[in-house]
């Protein structure tokens, strides 16, 4: 992940990655949570493991992703497509009326031996992301952390395999976890 | 606020009860003092600290307190702040030390029972010859314990008051529930594990909503819709207000406890559901598992439920089976804590069938809690107005239909009827508690002047 310089053709796939990830997110903006269900792998692994304070010398064992550990959410693509279907619902009361979010996404990286084409239909994508919220009157959070994905090219078409989302943040502070990071 | 004030929040004999208990900021302060300052509380599980010098950082209503297992393997909870300054001698949320130093002035505390006569005590402090003239009194001076501490088939419980019963006394036989959700499945004592990772939230809702909620809240199912139409049961068409038979409302009148649980039947008469059947490997196991069960306790009594153990732990028994406490973080809001539960040895697939499901229903990111929290929060914000507060809660719904259940000792149910009853019974142990009554009365040994009786059933209604 220390490349000072991609290759042209690395230069060409982070863009491809960057406009992919912008329009996804535009995707959860917009609600059209349907369609970006579409996105991800039917073989999704999706996490968002929880952090601790732990001593310095033990820093590596700050995020819990033990085989067994507790996660704020642990899912695969069937549980990911009954939330956007819970939402649907219109009586599922943490997102009716709907939250309003504003994804930013940044610091854009994909890995070196992607881009130089050593195994080029997946891609190890790392990044940071910033969610602002805001529902109904005063409800208003804002979640930052860091993700990585795993891209995968099917059929010509980017798509999530892999999303891992490390939160800053141990204890959650935002009420609930009813809209997508 | 007067005894008089507090007196006439909960209106037992009517079935209401005022909206400041919810949001008031006086009430609160005397919360902490006479509620959490006196009644048994959840700290944590034993498998939390397995090894000599583990800790566990926990809480007992607003104060920071440590589990830790001392070198000679016992328990101890202590007060997470430096009798000198006031500094927390511990910031971390657990790990493994024999020494608590403090960062400001480096006083440093010991659970070593070599070191110092009992753990937690001080063992350094800088200058103590020198400055101190070595006068200062150590055993004095060491961190401050809880005044009673008891683990319970693993649960770690604590009091900060002397005179709180033994904690048995203060379960009464809604320990029989509770041994439901701890024991192994296979009916051992004991024998399940909390899994790493307790999920800690905080959401704008005062801290007795989650608590009457989870004491026995059958009417709520319009909460949970969403969830049931999408269907997120581990059974590939269970609906999650689809109960076992005989499933209702059981409350303790004296002890504030209460919950949702089933009628105690002979083992061999408990017909166990079979929830994973959308995990053929899962459902074999616990086919299995719930065999050697009838095998064990052939000819003993069956008892199930899940409910709230007065004031703010609550527990499922099965699935998700899992331990919430509800802290308390100011009058308007709440500090959640939930905790996971498996058999220790139940294989590496089954933890993991449980743990995805777990994550699925409960915590802020749980497609069942996420509406409570909504509920919970905007029924805090809308009865805070000046207006709003001056309309009691109405807990009416089985008022006067409640009858002792004597196979659970001291408890009362509406028969097959949906009640709210349980919430009353848990209001009148919070007036009691707040009314500041002695053990002797709070226990019932003695008749208080104050006492009101629950209201049950009179005759054929």
């Amino acid at each position: 992940m220390s490349e000072a310089k991609l290759s042209s053709r690395g230069t060409a796939l982070l863009q491809e990655v960057e406009q992919f990830l912008y329009s996804e997110a535009e995707m959860v903006d917009d609600r059209q949570f349907r369609e970006w269900l579409n996105l991800f792998t039917d073989d999704l692994e999706y996490r968002v493991p929880m952090a601790r304070n732990v001593r310095s010398d033990n820093i590596d064992n700050e995020y819990m992703e033990g085989a067994h550990d507790i996660h704020w959410i642990d899912e695969g693509k069937e549980t990911l497509t009954q939330r956007v279907e819970q939402i649907h619902t219109g009586v599922h009361w943490a997102e009716e009326p709907l939250s309003r979010t504003t994804h930013l996404i940044s610091n854009v990286r994909v890995s070196e031996s992607v881009a130089l084409g050593l195994k080029d239909e997946e891609v190890d994508v790392r990044y940071v992301f910033l969610t602002y919220r805001h529902r109904l009157n005063d409800q208003e959070d804002t979640v930052v952390g860091r993700r990585r994905d795993l891209l995968r090219r099917v059929d010509g078409q980017l798509k999530i395999a892999r999303r891992t989302i490390y939160l800053n943040q141990t204890v959650f502070l935002a009420r609930s976890l009813s809209h997508f990071l | 606020m007067t005894l008089q004030d507090i007196h006439s929040l909960v209106d037992v004999e009517n079935g209401t009860g005022s909206r400041e208990i919810f949001v008031d900021h006086d009430i609160y302060r005397e919360e902490l003092k006479q509620v959490f300052g006196r009644a048994w509380l959840f700290i944590g599980h034993e498998s939390q600290v397995p090894n000599p010098d583990d800790f566990f950082v926990s809480r007992m209503g607003e104060e920071s307190v440590i589990l830790t297992r001392d070198r000679q393997g016992e328990l101890h909870v202590l007060l997470n702040t430096c009798r000198h300054r006031g500094m927390k001698v511990c910031r971390y949320d657990e790990g493994n030390t024999r020494l608590f130093t403090c960062p400001y002035h480096a006083w440093s505390y010991s659970t070593d029972g070599e070191l110092v006569s009992k753990p937690g005590e001080l063992v350094g402090v800088p200058g103590f010859k020198t400055h101190y003239h070595g006068q200062l009194d150590k055993q004095e001076w060491g961190l401050i314990h809880v005044a009673q501490m008891r683990n319970y088939r693993g649960t770690i419980w604590a009091t900060w008051d002397q005179n709180a019963p033994p904690l048995e006394d203060y379960l009464g036989s809604f320990s029989l529930w509770l041994d439901s959700a701890l024991n192994h499945r296979d009916g051992r004592e004991g024998g399940s594990v909390v899994l790493v990772g307790v999920q800690k939230w905080r959401t704008k809702c005062n801290w007795k909503f989650p608590a009457t909620n989870f004491v026995g809240d059958a009417a709520h199912g319009v909460s949970h819709k969403s969830v049931n139409m999408v269907g997120i049961s581990p059974s590939a068409s269970g609906r999650r207000d689809e109960r076992p038979k005989d499933h209702y409302a059981f409350g303790w009148p004296d002890l504030g406890h209460g919950g949702l649980g089933f009628t105690p039947r002979l083992e061999e008469d408990w017909v166990q559901g079979d929830v994973f059947t959308k995990y053929p490997e899962v459902s074999k196991y616990f086919g299995e598992v719930y065999a050697t069960r009838k095998k064990n306790l052939e000819g003993k009594t069956h008892y199930q439920g899940k409910g709230t153990i007065f004031p703010n732990m609550s527990f499922h028994e099965e699935q998700p089976r899992t331990i919430i406490v509800s802290h308390p973080n100011g009058p308007e809001e709440t500090e959640f804590w939930r905790f996971y539960l498996v058999d220790e040895d139940a294989p590496d697939h089954v933890k993991d069938t449980l743990r995805h499901y777990y994550m699925t229903y409960s915590g802020p990111g749980g497609m069942t809690e996420q509406d409570d929290l909504e509920n919970w929060a905007y029924a805090t914000e809308a009865s805070k107005g000046a207006i709003s507060r001056q309309f009691p809660y109405n807990y009416q719904q089985g008022l006067g239909w409640s009858e002792p259940f004597d196979e659970y000792p001291g408890a009362v149910w509406c028969g097959n009827l949906v009640t709210e009853q349980n919430q009353l019974v848990w209001l009148k142990r919070w007036s009691e508690f707040m009314q500041g009554w002695e053990w002797e009365y709070l226990m019932h040994e003695r008749v208080h002047p104050d006492a009101r009786a629950f209201p049950l059933k009179v005759g054929d209604k």
